[in-house]
């Protein structure tokens, strides 16, 4: 028997606290990985949808990551994508039918972006990638930490969409009203880009991120 | 054991898709009843709030007995059905399947501050899915007083904006018949609305607003030959 699997590691070693840390920012999900750019496009016209989704990301991705972190070794090898993808729908089915009966107001809000979790790759891809292989603390430490690198670009896209495209910020009204250019009176010199609230806004704006990313990280920028 | 022998993968499948309906079907429902009662109230919660009573959904129940005086069922003109249970539990979604002289249709009555208020329920196609609301007449079965709509999935910021008051704000005041005949009101592009039975739509949400537009003429023109008669 080798002696250092039986070594305890602490809570937050630095090997778990990479687990935390990495997806932030050497292997974002989004901006590295280029996973889970489908809800990106779709929830970030405004920021907060943006911001619910994350968190309902963030339960998902967490509470899966344990469960199959758990089971991993019970798991058939052939049929382990149809276990997870279970795993991932009935996990979202039980948060939507929650959020329905006890914060219906946030599950109006989130309509149909809740179906739309299961079809996050980044799920998926941390399940396959990670659970699979890690034990249920390490696994969870993951799911957060990815779930957060994923809900930190969501909410910055999101943030330049509902500023530059509606002139508002979750809702309230930012650019001042003085501002808009006004027809009938000649007056005003601002008016919002209706360009950003579509869908290819929010790749463009993606793009920018990963190169000010890439600039800053050379790391990430590769040989050739 | 051989987690990959044929035998255990079956068992393993089935044992799993048991578990998870149990668990599924056993937060079905015994959430069910909670989640029906939120959606009644918000329902009372529109259609009091197309009259000008704004509550929280707590409170709605007992403001919705207060304020709805009568729950009509309307078909052809004429009123089938004055029961409350009846007029509130009409599925507008499977309703307006049917020819309109054929639709049986919920009106509400208001009564808010000795005023009454005719509240007609309204139905149709958003782009993405179902779009509905409620406008409310005055007295004369004429004259708009307010409307608010609702959707399931419309694009945020662009048809979803039929809900804010920029767009529902516009309905106040507007005319559903000119002379006894039946006009509706129809949603324009953005800007070139003028008179009494048109509201701009939203620019960049073409197709929601068409759906409005369409929704508004279907779902009002089964009660123009009842409010020909009062």
């Amino acid at each position: 028997m080798s002696t250092e699997v039986k070594t305890k590691e602490s809570l937050f070693s630095k090997k778990n606290q990479q687990l935390l840390k990495d997806p932030f920012n050497d292997n974002n999900p989004i901006t590295v990985q280029v996973l889970g750019i489908c809800s990106a496009l779709a929830i970030t016209v405004k920021l907060e949808p943006a911001i619910v989704m994350s968190l309902s990301v963030m339960f998902v991705l967490a509470a899966g990551n344990v469960i199959i972190s758990l089971i991993r070794n019970l798991i058939p090898n052939r049929i382990r994508i149809i276990v997870q993808l279970v795993v991932v729908a009935s996990l979202v089915i039980l948060v939507d039918q929650f959020l329905k009966a006890f914060a219906y107001d946030v599950s109006k809000q989130l309509s149909v972006f809740v179906g739309l979790i299961i079809t996050n790759c980044i799920i998926m891809g941390r399940f396959e990638a990670f659970a699979l292989g890690n034990g249920p603390w390490k696994a969870f430490l993951d799911g957060i930490g990815n779930s957060i690198g994923y809900g930190v670009i969501l909410i910055a896209v999101a943030f330049v969409r509902e500023l530059l495209g509606s002139g508002q910020l979750l809702g309230a009204q930012i650019i001042p009203l003085s501002w808009y250019i006004d027809m009938d009176k000649g007056t005003g010199f601002y008016a919002n880009n209706g360009f950003f609230l579509f869908p290819p806004m929010a790749l463009i704006v993606v793009g920018m991120i990963i190169w000010a990313q890439r600039a800053k990280n050379t790391k990430l920028i590769e040989e050739n | 054991m051989n987690v990959n022998s044929n035998a255990y993968t079956y068992t393993f499948a089935t044992v799993m898709v048991v578990l998870v309906a149990v668990l599924l079907a056993g937060a079905s429902l015994g959430l069910k009843s909670k989640q029906e009662n939120n959606v009644k109230q918000e329902k009372m919660q529109s259609i009091l709030a197309s009259v000008g009573v704004a509550v929280n959904r707590s409170e709605a129940q007992a403001a919705y007995d207060d304020v709805i005086k009568e729950v009509l069922t309307i078909q052809g003109g004429e009123v089938v059905s004055t029961d409350r249970e009846t007029g509130f539990n009409v599925d507008m979604a499977g309703a307006i399947k049917a020819e309109n002289m054929d639709r049986e249709v919920p009106l509400y009555v208001a009564n808010k501050g000795g005023e009454t208020y005719y509240i007609i329920p309204l139905r149709g196609k958003g782009l993405w899915g179902p779009v509905w609301g409620f406008v409310s007449l005055e007295s004369d079965g004429n004259t708009v007083v307010g409307a608010n709509f609702g959707h399931k999935s419309e694009t945020p910021g662009l048809g979803a904006e039929i809900t804010t008051p920029m767009f529902t704000d516009q309905f106040p005041g507007k005319k559903i018949s000119e002379a006894g005949l039946f006009q509706s009101i129809s949603v324009v592009k953005k800007g070139t609305s003028a008179g009494d039975y048109m509201v701009d739509g939203i620019s960049g949400g073409t197709i929601t607003s068409n759906g409005v537009n369409d929704m508004l003429s279907d779902c009002l023109a089964p009660y123009a030959e009842y409010f020909k008669n009062i």
